[in-house]
């Protein structure tokens, strides 16, 4: 039983977090919103030489054939700058997803992935939309019972305005003569999977949104001043913000233990993975309430960076299966007559 | 990482199984809050000593297992999963035996231990007094130098076990001058000194669980004071530290909590469901209990990797008392008008042991420094919030 982390692990965190810290601003998050695609070319230049395209694609594709849970870290800490760029999700869900259909599609697309080449575009149909389908060169799309992959030349998409300007959603349509790449059983697996992998995703950039908020809010009311002194002193501000640190604390370890779970294919996968999504993305929506409460009118504006990091928070916590999904999920294995529940049940 | 046990660990966790079926009581013992109860668990913690599983943290050479952190969740959730009776001497065993350890001259670990380990001296703390509750640095009562003696004076309150327990331990101003956290000094107390008297006080059961000592001239030899003169604060501290609070409330207990209510909750969903919030209400106690023993190994491990545990400590005792209250909270919604009755009134069918723990529950978030001074202490320590 060892429940932490290698120091390895451990430092590369910290190293991800230093460049994104200092390259990801609000600043560079507001001018993204000015383009028509959202993006900042040169920020993804800057994230293909760090390597963390390739991250999880298997060494002889190029890549550092790492697993979920060497990712998972670096997914909080790009929740934590509220990365526009979809390195997240590609790493994460596109990446495993081509690794498992392996084959000639795998061969010819996780080196460019590796390479920073290419992006590839995952679409479920729990989503309804498709996350940065416009910058994909391979989409992999759900349609029923089916899989397919697809290139931009194959289809259309139809933009849809997210309240995150960060997030570019598309519908997508293409003919139905294009045959499917996935079906069946197959199909099934792999799109249970990539569900999995997108709300682990999920999960860990809604720890780093959490700490965000926090830490941006601890900064305003310790400068803020009113009855002349900071409102950080008064203790209704402080318990507004002690309540986000419980609940942040204490959905870590799930979501540490989701991606564990992932990683080493453990049946209990799905389970973990929707009690994760559920506590962390609720530790962001407290989040949320609790500092733009502290952050008083200034909180609701456009000018202050809170809300960069609030609606992706809100985002986050209805896609890749809502809420109603993953509690269902936990809730059916709960209550089957099977469920092995109490002390010693956990690993 | 690697979420697998040892085969260490499952053999260890074999044993404690196969020696717990083959000791548990068959029938529930009596409250310890009652004079035949506290009885029957002394005796209980004689059988566990017996066993080598009274104290299994501590070092072989006490009579302990030695057991490291993992193996101490693994022995507790063996020991919940069979309703196994709660531990009498807890304040002795998991708060006072370690400080001893870390802080105990030998002559008094020698004196001290064994006979806390067999709960021939069961322990009862002495923390707070009436002016000196959240704000223990109020502490009045005194002890005052008179040649090998310390002399008490004063009142502790809130004592728990006090009234059948053996000894009390607590600080006590030595130095008359000094101010809040200074001069305070850890005394071991017997309870049948000439000068003491030990008031019980009825708790929301109706049953003695604390109680109030009231210190007069009370003489005890300065051998018994734990650690230096005037250091007592320092002490007190480690006494309260983040370990020992997680070996008081290992994830366990909650995990077995939810996990009653699960069946709780299906055998009775016929009526539970009619209140749609029911359901919600148990799947959040199912997760909340999961988060925190994965939390809890996560801790442990990073400590036994030599990691130091933070401020975010804080966070532990807010999370376990509001999931426990929230858990009873719901069997009490469930039971719904049968929640009220007590376990033997003639009609009070399937209430099992619900409400019992629902009031327990209620002192969790007030006891062992309130939630709200919990809070305060993350927002300041390790969120850096301003004073």
């Amino acid at each position: 039983m060892n429940f932490t982390f290698s120091e390895d692990q451990l430092l590369f965190q910290d190293s991800v977090r230093d460049f994104l810290v200092n390259e990801v601003t609000p600043e560079k998050i507001r001018a993204s919103w000015e383009k028509d695609d959202g993006r900042d070319p040169l920020l993804w230049q800057q994230i293909v030489e760090m390597g963390l395209p390739g991250i999880t694609v298997p060494e002889e594709f190029g890549g550092l054939g790492m697993s979920e849970l060497d990712f998972v870290l670096l997914a909080q800490e790009c929740g934590y700058v509220a990365l526009p760029e979809p390195l997240v999700h590609n790493a994460l869900v596109a990446v495993p997803m081509l690794k498992e259909l392996g084959g000639e599609l795998a061969a010819q697309w996780l080196p460019k992935i590796a390479a920073g080449e290419a992006k590839v575009a995952v679409g479920l149909e729990q989503n309804i939309l498709v996350e940065d389908a416009h910058t994909a060169e391979l989409l992999l799309i759900q349609k029923g019972d089916d899989i397919f992959a697809l290139t931009p030349q194959q289809v259309t998409l139809r933009h849809n305005e997210s309240i995150d300007p960060s997030r570019k959603l598309y519908a997508v349509e293409f003919e139905d003569s294009v045959p499917p790449l996935a079906s069946g059983a197959q199909a099934a697996a792999l799109i249970n999977t990539a569900l999995n992998r997108g709300a682990l995703a999920c999960a860990a950039q809604a720890l780093g949104l959490a700490q965000r908020m926090i830490d941006m809010t601890v900064l305003y009311t310790t400068d803020r001043h009113q009855f002349g002194k900071p409102i950080g002193s008064f203790q209704a501000v402080k318990h507004h913000m002690a309540n986000i640190a419980v609940r942040l604390e204490y959905a870590k370890a799930p979501v540490h233990r989701a991606a564990y779970a992932i990683a080493n294919g453990q049946a209990s996968a799905s389970r973990n993975v929707s009690h994760a999504k559920i506590v962390a993305c609720e530790a962001a929506k407290l989040a949320a309430k609790n500092t733009i409460q502290a952050h008083g009118a200034m909180g609701y504006t456009w000018e202050v960076d809170l809300h960069i990091f609030m609606k992706k928070a809100w985002a986050l916590a209805n896609t890749w299966g809502d809420e109603g999904f993953h509690k269902t999920r936990v809730s059916d294995y709960i209550l089957a007559e099977d469920a092995i529940l109490g002390a010693g049940s956990t690993f | 990482m690697d979420l697998s046990f040892t085969p260490e660990q499952n053999a260890f966790r074999e044993e404690i199984r196969q020696w717990l079926a083959e000791h548990v009581p068959t029938q529930p013992l009596q409250s310890f809050d009652t004079e035949e109860g506290f009885r029957q668990h002394r005796a209980w913690e004689a059988t566990l000593n017996e066993g080598r599983w009274g104290m299994v943290t501590w070092p072989e050479a006490l009579g302990g297992r030695g057991c490291d952190l993992i193996e101490w969740l693994i022995f507790e959730e063996e020991y919940y999963r069979v309703g196994a009776p709660l531990r009498v001497n807890q304040n002795g065993i998991f708060l006072l035996g370690p400080t001893l350890m870390e802080y105990g001259t030998e002559e008094q670990k020698a004196r001290i231990l064994p006979r806390m380990a067999t709960g021939e001296e069961v322990w009862a703390q002495g923390w707070s007094e009436p002016n000196a509750g959240s704000d223990m640095a109020a502490i009045r009562s005194t002890a005052e130098i008179d040649g090998d003696n310390y002399v008490i004076n004063g009142q502790k309150t809130w004592s728990t076990r006090a009234v059948w327990a053996d000894w009390t331990f607590g600080m006590f101003r030595t130095d008359p001058e000094s101010q809040r956290h200074r001069g305070l000094t850890f005394i071991l107390v017997p309870l049948d000194t000439p000068g003491i008297t030990v008031r019980p006080i009825p708790q929301l059961d109706g049953l003695p669980g604390f109680a109030e000592i009231f210190f007069d001239n009370v003489k005890v030899p300065v051998a018994n004071r734990l650690g230096d003169e005037g250091a007592g604060w320092s002490v007190a501290m480690a006494t309260a530290g983040f370990e020992r609070g997680l070996m008081l409330r290992s994830p366990a207990r909650f995990q077995e909590t939810a996990r009653r209510l699960v069946e709780l909750y299906k055998e009775n969903r016929a009526t539970a469901d009619k209140d749609p919030a029911v359901k919600e209400a148990v799947l959040r106690a199912y997760m909340d209990a999961e988060s925190y023993c994965l939390s809890t190994y996560q801790t442990a491990c990073r400590l036994i990797q030599g990691g130091k545990i933070g401020a975010e400590s804080s966070t532990n005792k807010i999370f376990w008392s509001e999931l426990d209250q929230a858990m009873h909270a719901t069997a009490m919604s469930i039971l719904g008008a049968r929640a009220e009755l007590l376990p033997h009134a003639p009609d009070a069918s399937g209430v099992g042991n619900w409400l019992d723990g629902w009031l327990f529950a209620q002192s969790g978030p007030i006891y062992a420094g309130t939630n709200e001074v919990q809070r305060n202490i993350i927002a300041e320590r390790m969120l850096g919030m301003p004073r």
